[in-house]
């Protein structure tokens, strides 16, 4: 861990963690990496997760060696005496440049795709550009609310799981909503004009009531 | 755990989607509230001393749980350890709900599932894919196949039954 004054603190366990949780990575791969400019190269296992670009000595190590923060960084092919070479370059005076080398051609096509398109920025462009669409699609730009997916997050990346509330679109392109099953009594449920985030905390409520009045069931001898 | 610190430093300095002075405490035994400005930048809530510029640490925001802790209080904590929590207190409930709203919704996964839900939408109601136009439609991490199963009824809607 950084210790000393002066350096910031970072929750190095928990990123441990997140390393090398078993969710599928987006990208991972050898990589050869560059220590200091007059030192050699060390082949390291590369793992991709979001925007973060881990290092381990190999594919079985159980905690990375050092990590990437890709935030505000381009990716760049570089001239070099290896061949394959590509470098993570970050701005501002005395700023990193992380020097590395492929394996192969089609390895160093790969990483430089993956990780010029990692930043959380640019994700966070994409989803608001569809939102956008589909809001505009649905009718509803006009009214300021920001639709979010009907996924009710008690932990960030391992959610309790809802399903879609929405009220059908207008118009005859949209596919009919699949019928409900079965619905608890619904006191107090808001208008199906009512704001999507309103919605689905109502059915969230309701969703929890029927699990325990289900879990209650079971333990039931 | 080396990491490139210059270049986080640098992030906490950027626009922040949501910054407040909170009470913080940390997750050790016996650590002790203090005021710290709270500043959360992409996946990162960096904290500072109230009168510095430099953050005092970070929290990366992947696999977290935040609940909530006594009215106006929260608390984030991750999922391999969940009982080891860092402490926040606000100043009304409506600022705590904001937060804990705006923390739930700050994780990479999060967004990434987002992208998922709102490309199946589109799909559904146009018949055309649109991330083509941004010529990321073949990438495996914006496939439904990357998500864990639980995940995947989640990103395009599911009914009753598939709960647990």
């Amino acid at each position: 861990m950084h210790g000393g004054p002066g350096t910031m603190k970072l929750n190095e366990r928990s990123l441990a963690f997140y390393a090398t949780c078993d969710a599928p990575v987006d990208h991972a791969g050898f990589l050869h990496k560059k220590g200091g400019r007059h030192t050699a190269s060390h082949r390291r296992w590369f793992v991709l997760r979001g925007n973060m670009l881990f290092y381990f000595e190999g594919p079985g190590s159980r905690e990375p060696l050092g990590v990437i923060v890709l935030e505000g960084c381009t990716v760049e092919l570089v001239e070099a005496a290896e061949e394959f070479a590509f470098a993570v370059r970050f701005t501002g005076a005395h700023a990193r440049c992380y020097a590395l080398a492929a394996e192969s051609q089609a390895a160093l096509e790969g990483w430089v795709k993956a990780l010029s398109r990692a930043s959380f920025h640019y994700l966070r462009l994409v989803v608001r550009e569809l939102e956008q669409q589909l809001a505009a699609m649905r009718g509803t730009g006009g009214d300021g609310e920001v639709t979010v997916p009907p996924r009710r997050p008690k932990e960030n990346g391992c959610c309790s799981a809802v399903w879609s509330a929405e009220p059908p679109a207008a118009g005859p392109r949209c596919p009919p909503l699949p019928p409900r099953r079965r619905r608890a009594s619904t006191p107090d449920r808001p208008p199906d004009s009512a704001p999507f985030a309103q919605l689905h905390e109502w059915y969230g409520q309701e969703v929890r009531a029927l699990r325990g009045q289900w879990l209650g069931g079971q333990t039931q001898p | 755990m080396r990491y490139n610190e210059k270049e986080l430093r640098a992030l906490s300095q950027q626009p922040a989607e949501m910054a407040a002075e909170l009470s913080m405490r940390g997750p050790k035994k016996g650590s002790v509230a203090k005021r710290r400005l709270v500043k959360l930048v992409v996946n990162f809530l960096f904290y500072f001393r109230t009168d510095e510029a430099e953050p005092l640490g970070a929290l990366l925001l992947e696999r977290c749980r935040v609940s909530q802790e006594e009215p106006g209080g929260f608390s984030i904590s991750f999922i391999e350890d969940p009982e080891r929590k860092y402490y926040f207190e606000c100043c009304t409930q409506e600022q705590c709900q904001e937060w804990m709203e705006a923390l739930r919704r700050a994780s990479y996964e999060y967004m990434r599932c987002s992208l998922i839900f709102y490309r199946n939408e589109i799909q559904k109601m146009t018949g055309k894919d649109p991330l083509e136009q941004f010529g990321i439609s073949e990438e495996a991490r914006f496939q439904l196949s990357s998500l864990p199963r639980d995940r995947r009824a989640a990103c395009v809607g599911t009914q009753l039954d598939e709960l647990d």
